[in-house]
Order: structure tokens, then sequence, then C-alpha cells
């Protein structure tokens, strides 16, 4: 059964001011679109979850739609901080709970695969399982070391960006995968946003590549250009430029409101962001082909 | 012959370039460190591989990345996996022979603070936090850390220990179970410092030009020195045109002080 929607409507059912949103994708397929239009409809009091929160996360905290942040690394790679995280935390207008980047993507794990949590091996960091009483340890019951364990995470709504999918929500992906599956599987509900939607007998030729499927899937959304300035492999490259430009823009509060009313506020949906956005900047951020070689599955 | 002219962060890159060898698997992060491997790659390692924390193995990028994530790394890689799998399958079961780390503040112990200045729960400065360095600091056999040689990078305590380095002393990390074997040298624009048998860091060698004086003026704890302190071979031609023409001709990195 088809589960395509507008991405307005997969939004507008499935996050609720108080939810526990994970937004997935590890510096690739960040689903930007869906950050905006959750700005948009004006949902509050979120509790944002992600690995690296990203410049997703840093302008929904400047919009006003969270009230706690989870992650294991909140900065602006290559570039700087992430100043309204940063301003958050440290004049208290915002809640964090913060982890490793395995500690983070195990809770993922547990999650997704119905643990009620995960161990790991002990780092002898202690500073941050201090910090953080979520992180614990256990004995081993085989008569090894004891091991730090971190709790199952299940956000209600994840949103995961993918290359293609059938309209059931049978999704590929390829690229960096970063917590994109755990994420889905981990989720009460799941909105599935991609570049192109295919028809299922494409996904059948490639069953391998098939990470997401339709059974944890709620809503699939047709989104070109979902991830931009974030990237999207194959499709178009991440606009370092628009990075680099966040640090000056996010500097005050005068800048973030110049930005989110002329690409958030100021679009209707991603279609008119893309206009917006222009040929020369789509044309600019293009890749060259790359075909993997095809393989055989066989006919039997 | 005369002299060839490099500034602070070629010398650090270039040194920890040699300090990779043949075979390694490197766990590696973008900037600098990514610029040091694949100047080791295309000299005297060629047989290096890196691996990323965005899941990406055997990496061979085309172009200079961006980001931690940059696609470059994806097209032409040997193999990509989930986070979940290279923190796992890669660096937690052991697989990792080079870890690179870097971060606001490094103690006398190698152990490294980059989390936050102040109090925890109310930051005066908060830093972005570990991204996976507690893990890397942990469990690669080896790691290196490279930064500028100056007294507020090197206190004689951190503030909050992100990622450890051999904790209080040796016999300490020993006794927490970590399986890596810690940092094993620090390259700063001054020198090496690399730990004695207590897992204190002291100086080991100095860069051409560079004294033990500037050195303990620009570390926050008394600096202990080796019994010999060598000379760094000075950054040679080849490796110069190397990371200025081949890798980083933008000079992205390498003139942004890293």
């Amino acid at each position: 059964m088809s589960k395509l929607t507008s991405l307005s409507e997969a939004i507008h059912q499935h996050v609720h001011n108080g939810d526990l949103v994970y937004a997935a994708g590890f510096t690739h397929l960040i689903p930007f679109a869906a950050g905006h239009e959750i700005i948009r409809q004006g949902i509050k009091e979120l509790v944002l979850a992600r690995a690296t929160p990203d410049l997703i996360y840093d302008q929904m905290v400047a919009a006003g739609c969270a009230r706690k942040v989870i992650f294991s690394y909140s900065g602006n790679p290559g570039v700087g901080s992430l100043k309204w995280l940063r301003d958050g935390m440290q004049n208290g207008s915002l809640e964090w709970e913060e982890y490793s980047h395995f500690g983070m993507i195990s809770r993922l794990q547990a999650g997704a695969s119905g643990l009620p949590f995960m161990p790991m091996r002990q780092t002898g960091a202690l500073d941050l399982e201090r910090a953080n009483p979520l992180y614990q340890r256990v004995q081993d019951p085989y008569g090894g070391e004891d091991v730090v364990v971190v709790p199952a995470l299940h956000p209600d709504v994840a949103i995961v960006h993918v290359q293609r999918a059938d309209s059931e929500g049978n999704a590929h992906i390829w690229g960096i995968l970063g917590e994109q599956r755990e994420a889905a599987f981990a989720a009460k509900r799941v909105i599935l946003t991609a570049e192109e939607i295919v028809d299922a007998e494409l996904i059948r030729s490639d069953p391998n590549r098939t990470l997401i499927p339709s059974l944890v899937v709620s809503a699939v959304c047709q989104v070109p250009w979902c991830a931009h300035p974030s990237y999207t492999q194959g499709y178009y490259d991440r606009d370092n430029d628009f990075y680099l430009g966040w640090e000056e823009m996010s500097k005050d509060e005068a800048g973030v409101k110049a930005y989110l009313d002329e690409w958030v506020y100021g679009v209707r949906d991603r279609e008119e962001y893309l206009a917006k956005l222009g040929p020369n900047t789509q044309e600019r951020l293009k890749p060259g082909l790359r075909l993997s070689a095809p393989v055989n599955y066989g006919s039997y | 012959m005369p002299e060839a002219e490099y500034n602070a962060t070629e010398l650090m890159i270039i040194n920890a370039a040699r300090l990779l060898k043949d075979g390694d698997q490197v766990f590696v992060g973008v900037g600098i460190p990514n610029l040091a491997c694949n100047l080791a790659r295309r000299t005297h390692a060629p047989n290096l591989q890196m691996i990323y924390e965005a899941g990406v193995i055997g990496a061979r990028p085309n172009r200079l990345p961006l980001s931690i994530g940059d696609p470059t790394l994806v097209s032409g890689a040997l193999s990509v996996c989930s986070m979940f799998e290279v923190f796992s399958l890669y660096l937690q079961r052991g697989n990792i022979d080079v870890g690179f780390l870097g971060g606001a503040q490094i103690d006398q112990f190698g152990n490294i603070n980059a989390t936050v200045i102040g109090d925890y729960q109310h930051p005066k400065v908060r830093l972005p936090g570990s991204g996976g360095s507690m893990e890397i600091a942990a469990w690669a056999n080896r790691c290196y850390i490279m930064t500028p040689h100056q007294k507020r990078r090197f206190p004689a305590r951190v503030d909050f220990r992100t990622s450890a380095g051999f904790l209080a002393g040796r016999a300490e990390r020993e006794a927490a179970g970590v399986r890596g074997g810690g940092p094993q040298a620090v390259v700063t624009n001054l020198g090496i410092m690399e730990p004695d048998e207590t897992g204190e860091m002291i100086l080991t060698a100095l860069h051409p030009g560079a004294t033990v004086e500037e050195a303990q003026a620009n570390t926050g704890w008394a600096l202990k020195t080796a019994a010999h302190i060598r000379v760094t071979e000075p950054p040679t031609e080849n490796e110069l045109r190397i990371l200025r023409e081949e890798l980083d001709p933008a000079g992205i990195y390498l003139k942004g002080g890293g």
C-alpha cells in the first residue's frame, strides 16, 4: 500500500510538540527540508537527538523548536561551533544529554534490536560517564571486566532521507550510511524522504541495497534536494560555502532571523526553496558520473 | 643547499606523517591528520589504509575532504559500513593501529579535554564534545596528537577528561583494562613529546632551531626532557611539494594553521 504523502502532511501527522525527534544522517543525507518544515509548523518543546546536531539542529534551536538536545559532537566540522546550541548550553536555556559517538549509536543499536541496553568496553575516560547518569556499568557474567552500558533509545519519530524508495517505503541507500538504518528501526514512527520515488521492481533488482524496509516506515515523501546544504551521494555535493557562511549568519539574532525569514518562512516548501536556490547553485553542486559495476543476482 | 621555508602547520604534518608505518590501519579525521596520512601514503607508507569514523574503509579521496563525511571519501573506497560497525568491528575489536586526536587541552599524561572549559554543568566555554575520540583514545593501538605548542593548550590537569591518555600514570591506564597503547607522541610546532615509563609526556625531540627553554615556556607543567634530545630532520622539498601542490593546493589547512 502506498504511503506517499507531502512532507508538510507527514510532519503534521507524525511530529508533535514535545516529541523526541531523531533526524538522521552523519554529514550525508541530513533532512534539512524536514527540519525547515518543523520550524514552519511552529512545533515546540522537542527533544532533538542526533550524533552530530549539525546546522539543522542549530537552526531548529535558534527558531525555538527545542527544549533539549541529545548528541555526541556538537560542532560545525572544520568550521567552528554551533552557536545556538553552545550558547543555549552555556546560558542554561537548553537542556542536554551527551555521549561519545559510540555511546550515542549504541543507544540506537539497542533500540533497533529490541534490547534494553547495549554493552561497550571501558574507555578509561570517566568524566562523561559521571556527568551522564544514563551511562552505567554492569558486571560481565562470564567473568571478564565490567562493561559500560547505555539504554535503548526509541525516538518518537525518526526522519530518514534516502536516494530512492518505492511508494511503500522500501529504500535504497548508498554512500555514508551513518546511523540511518538504526534510527529507522529504533523509532516508533518513521518519515522517509527520498530524492526519487521508483518502481518496486527497481528496488527488488538490488535487494542488498535495501537498508530500510517498508515494514518500519510510516510515511514516504518525495523531496528532491531535501538534504541541501548537506548532500546526497551521487545526486548533489555538500554546499561547503553554506557551512562556512553559517558561522557569520548565525552569530546574532538578526542574522538568524534574516536567514529563517528568507529560506524557511519565506518559502512554502522545498520545491520553492529549490527554485530560489537557482540553477547555478544546483549546477555547481552536481557531481560527475562514477557508476558501480552491476552484479549478477542470477535467475533461478 | 638553501634550507626550505615552511610554516608550523607543515612542520607538524610532516613530522606526524613520519611516525606512520607502511601497512598501518589509521582511524583518521579531516584536516591536518588527513594530510599527514596522505603524505605518508605518497612517501614511505604506500600501503597505509585510511579509515573514517563515518564508516569509510580504505578511502582514496580524489580531492581534499572538507568534512568528516565528504562524498569524495566514498567514491573509490574499499568498503562502506554503518557507524555502529566501524566503531565495533574495526575499533572496539582491535583492528585499528593508529588514531589521531586533538582537543582544546592536553595534560601531562596525555589526557585530552574536548568537552568543556570550566564546570560541566555550568560551562564557561562549551566545546563540541567527544565525537569518536573517547573510543579512539582507548582502543587504537597507538595514538598521535598534533597541536601547536601553547601554554593554554598544555595545562598540568585538564578541566574534563574527554578521552584517556595515561590517566594519572601508566599504571592507572593498565589497571583500567583499556586495550589500546595510549598516546605515543604529541607533535607540536616546537618538537615532539613522548611518554616516559610512568606515562608522563616528556620532551624527546626538537625541530631545527627550537629550544628546550621555548618548549618549557609554552608548557603548563615542569617539562622533563629525555637524556638525549633528538633534532628532527627538516622537512624535505619533496614532502613540502606533495603537501602544497598535490594535497592542499588552495592552502585550506596548510595556511589555516590546522
